[in-house]
């Protein structure tokens, strides 16, 4: 009987065998695509009770995981979380995560692989892997001024500032209105979570769209940089030539015309294209755009970012400017950045810092750098160049045309003692059942400027009539250009 | 055979005790480890349980010293760590389940005092039975008393009803018990007795298809009957696992018995049926074999398994130590998905440990059937470690989804107390076996006598020996395979 017998153990060597293949299948092959599924609990516990890295502003932690006494041992906390919560997120047992704790997870929670070494030396200490730190790139004064800002033009305003260093990109201030507070959802009481989650999904006034990034609105008067932009560069004109104006602009053939915002004539039939620039003259820059043409004009938004999504790190939308054969008056209405022209603060704050910034355009980050728990950098931002979109010569005659804007046009809200400050406004029509959209563009100081600011008012608690770029959104532009000029 | 050298095995008892507190050590060390990791202080109890499962080994050590000095010096110390990691998880469960609802049930402190009852049994097994030939005698007895086991939870008042979607547990008083677990050893040696004596009508007649020699039909009557309670077991009791265990183990036995590997192809064929056969009248077996499949395309009714694969694929490479894991996540994660639990705290490493340990188990179980030197003793021992390989296969297999989920219980591991003692008495079995096997031959003095010699030859020439033995014969001379 010892023939079977031996071939029996062969077959029970093979069950055997069969068993260890799988094992070391499911655990090590299969492992990270398990790790992965959706619902997985395990891996979401571990991430939530995790000492999760903080996320730093000026390197003061806004968002921290504390320790706690119940089962997720770590409770995530925000210091100042409606402020910040564009740019932190949030960080949720059931809903996931969001912002940068969303898009820095893994430096957060410490599975990246530029930690292994630490992950490996807290295994042999059998201590539980710490997550890194994410520097943020935002000014807490420019970011507070900002905010204060936006809130003193009522509780129920609606509004975004965002402000950038045209040298590097560093996004110095980012805040939308109405905000949320990223505590609520981080909540350990899963069910009050779940109500604040519907709460904020459900209110009209969206709360957790970041409106600096992710809504674009007609930019309205302010993208009269660019069609200048593109007037400079395509069409040689100097701030001192005589370019046609008027009370109404009109097109062979159709019987539309295009007026002014105040139905003035700008101060005659010709004037100069500064002093367009200066009482922001719709028939000047719509017949500009006519003169441009629809493809340069297309181009020159383009170079400014328009139609790309520029920030990594947040959710972001691209600006858009339209084409395919535009009638004239549709090319004239784009040139004053109405008709389809739609786009995010953050990509006319792109459009300003590049003006400043000798025409080159820079691409716009929040992250300044990334350590290790060790606090041993492992990635610092590099600003990196997105091109150049206007020549520097005219860069600075732009930049002479939105200086005097402040000093004697329409933009005079802007203006700091004793520093010369560029800006533009716009008032943006969207509908008529519904206010204009108040936009202000401006940086500061004109020749080498430290910051550039873009701010919109969507709504706010003033009557309609008072309404405009200059008087609503410029305060809180300049608050926020004195804020970084002041640190 | 002139003059063979005789081979006399070493005891090894020094080795086996060294081994054992090995072993102990390892469970007392992974019940403290549990403490560290899941509430971060050595549990209270280590050092009486550490006394406890020390005075226990060595109980059981001094046992075997005494009434089986030749036993196989291996299997002790292997089955003493299963049952201590098996111990120290259950705990971790409790505290883990209890973390959930502190009114959970804990488990660990019954499983101890069940590891208790166990070698108390092992024990008298072992004083019990001191020839395992004795039981041939009433190999019989043994197949009635399996049949009774497995009516026993159909039998009201006594059968507990359906528990968790099977009706195989019966209530004694307090306890409940499965009597699947011990009507397995009673089918053993029922199978090896009936077949030592029918494996030559079963083995000799039968024509030759294909190269493999097939029964005749007439001879077809016990592994059909077989083959019924088996599926009577599948429909009346709906235990899939324990319908498996039971016709693998007895076509496996078939198969050693009579050396005719046409039996294992008649045995695949009605597996095959019968398994079609459940698939095609049962719900819980087509959920069963749609959960293996896919068990991601219905995440609610496939919950267990796939809470089991999460914490296998969570514990990776070197798990995440013990009590630091949620294998409480899993719904019986302490019993049925024991292993899943392990993959998880321990890893791959230990739970390809685990399975070596268990591979190593049957290994010495089969080398035992190899070298023992009767028939009965050989079929027990195959058919013993060979249902220890299977369930152990099947359960694993199951939990890590190389093979369709059934429910059978993890030798030694798993919470239960049935299983863990009927498993002790599987051990002890061994053991005696393996003691006779490997105790030297008595000095007979050589028979000179031509006379005797020849009414030995009288008998069958093919056929060994012990055939004619009684039950109480003296051990015979090595035959040809043994002793090797």
């Amino acid at each position: 009987m010892n023939r079977p017998i031996r071939a029996l153990a062969v077959a029970c060597l093979v069950l055997f065998l069969a068993l260890l293949a799988n094992a070391n299948y499911v655990q090590f092959v299969q492992a990270d695509s398990l790790n992965a599924k959706n619902g997985n609990k395990r891996v979401i516990n571990e991430e939530f009770s995790r000492d999760r890295g903080p996320i730093l502003v000026d390197g003061e932690p806004v968002a921290e995981s504390v320790p706690t006494d119940d089962e997720y041992k770590y409770q995530r906390t925000y210091s100042d979380g409606k402020l910040y919560a564009p740019i932190t997120g949030y960080f949720s047992y059931i809903y996931g995560r969001g912002g940068l704790e969303y898009s820095e997870n893994p430096v957060l929670s410490g599975s990246d692989n530029r930690l292994f070494v630490s992950r490996v030396v807290d295994v042999l200490a059998n201590k539980q892997p710490k997550g890194g730190s994410v520097e943020t790139t935002i000014d807490p004064f420019a970011q507070q001024a900002a905010a204060t800002g936006l809130q003193r033009l009522g509780p129920t305003s609606q509004g975004a500032v965002i402000a950038l260093r045209p040298s590097t990109g560093e996004v110095l201030a980012m805040v939308s209105q109405p905000s949320y507070d990223p505590s609520t959802l981080a909540n350990h009481d899963f069910d009050e979570v779940e109500r604040a989650w519907g709460r904020l999904l459900n209110a009209k006034s969206q709360p957790m769209l970041n409106r600096t990034t992710q809504q674009t609105l007609p930019p309205g008067s302010t993208f009269k940089l660019v069609t200048a932009a593109a007037a400079l560069e395509n069409l040689n004109l100097d701030p001192k030539d005589m370019i046609q104006a008027g009370r109404t602009l009109s097109f062979p053939g159709i019987s539309y015309t295009l007026g002014n915002y105040d139905r003035g004539n700008c101060g005659g039939n010709r004037i100069t294209f500064e002093r367009a620039m200066n009482v922001s003259c719709n028939v000047a820059f719509g017949a500009l755009a006519g003169r441009i043409g629809e493809q340069n004009l297309a181009e020159q938004a383009q170079a400014f970012g328009f139609g790309t999504d520029p920030l990594s790190g947040l959710p972001s939308g691209p600006s858009r400017f339209p084409t395919g054969d535009l009638e004239p008056p549709q090319l004239a209405q784009s040139g004053i950045g109405q008709f389809e022209v739609a786009a995010t603060p953050l990509q006319m704050a792109m459009v300003a810092a590049a003006v400043g910034n000798n025409g080159q355009v820079m691409r716009p980050y929040v992250v300044k750098s990334v350590r290790a728990p060790n606090l041993r950098v492992i990635e610092a931002a590099q600003p990196e160049s997105l091109g150049q979109a206007m020549s520097g010569v005219n860069s600075d005659k732009l930049t002479q045309m939105l200086v005097s804007t402040v000093a004697k046009g329409t933009a005079a809200s802007a203006r700091i003692g004793g520093i010369d400050v560029a800006a533009k406004t716009g008032t943006a029509q969207s509908t008529r059942d519904r206010p204009p959209y108040a936009w202000f563009v401006s940086f500061a100081p004109a020749d080498n400027p430290e910051v550039a600011v873009a701010v919109v008012v969507e709504s706010s608690d003033t009557a309609r009539s008072e309404i405009a770029g200059g008087r609503l959104a410029g305060p809180i532009a300049r608050s926020v250009m004195q804020a970084v000029l002041d640190r | 055979m002139s003059m063979p050298t005789v081979w006399v095995p070493r005891k090894r008892r020094g080795a086996e005790f060294f081994l054992m507190i090995l072993a102990v050590s390892i469970g007392v060390m992974s019940y403290c480890a549990v403490g560290l990791g899941a509430q971060g202080r050595v549990p209270a109890g280590a050092v009486g349980l550490a006394a406890g499962l020390v005075s226990l080994a060595v109980a059981a050590h001094f046992v075997i010293r005494r009434v089986a000095p030749y036993a196989d010096p291996v299997l002790l110390p292997l089955v003493l760590c299963l049952n201590g990691l098996g111990l120290a998880m259950i705990y971790r469960l409790d505290l883990g389940r209890q973390q959930i609802d502190p009114e959970r049930q804990g488990f660990a402190g019954p499983q101890l005092v069940w590891t208790i009852f166990g070698l108390a049994f092992f024990t008298a097994v072992l004083v019990l039975v001191r020839d395992h030939r004795r039981l041939q005698s009433v190999t019989y007895t043994f197949g009635f008393a399996a049949i009774v086991l497995l009516v026993l939870p159909l039998v009201p008042f006594i059968g507990a009803g359906v528990i968790n979607g099977s009706r195989i547990w019966i209530n004694v008083g307090p306890f409940s018990f499965q009597p699947g677990e011990a009507a397995k050893i009673c089918l053993a040696i029922f199978f090896a007795g009936y077949l030592v004596v029918k494996r030559d009508a079963l083995a000799l007649a039968g024509r030759r298809i294909a190269g493999v020699d097939l029964p005749r039909g007439r001879d077809l009557g016990p592994i059909l009957v077989g083959w019924l309670v088996s599926v009577g077991i599948l429909v009346l009791q709906r235990d899939l696992g324990s319908s498996l265990l039971f016709f693998g183990l007895f076509v496996v036995m078939l198969y050693i018995a009579t050396e005719r590997s046409g039996w294992l192809v008649v045995g695949g064929v009605l597996f095959a049926a019968g398994a079609y056969f459940g698939y095609a009248t049962f719900d819980h077996v087509r959920t069963r074999f749609e959960a293996w499949l896919d068990p991601f395309g219905d995440p609610d009714r496939n919950g267990q398994i796939i809470s089991g694969l999460f914490g296998l694929a969570h514990g990776g490479i070197l798990g995440r130590g013990w009590g630091l894991g949620s294998p409480q996540l899993t719904p019986f994660s302490f019993s049925d998905f024991i292993a899943a639990s392990l993959g998880e705290e321990l890893g791959l490493t230990g739970l390809m440990a685990i399975i070596l340990i268990y591979g190593l188990l049957v290994e010495r179980g089969l080398r035992i059937a190899l070298t023992c030197r009767d028939a009965f003793g050989k079929l027990l021992a195959a058919g013993l470690a060979f249902s220890l390989a299977l369930q152990v296969f099947v359960v694993v297999g199951g939990v890590t989804r190389l093979i369709p989920l059934t429910g059978l219980t993890t030798p030694f591991l798993a919470q239960g107390g049935s299983s863990v003692v009927m498993n002790w008495a599987i051990i002890a079995l061994l053991l005696r076996i393996s003691d006779q096997t490997r105790r030297p031959a008595p000095s007979v003095t050589p028979l000179d006598s031509d006379d005797e010699t020849q009414v030995v030859k009288l008998g069958s020439p093919s056929a060994p020996a012990e055939i004619a033995e009684g039950p109480a014969g003296v051990p015979s001379a090595p035959e040809g395979g043994g002793g090797t």
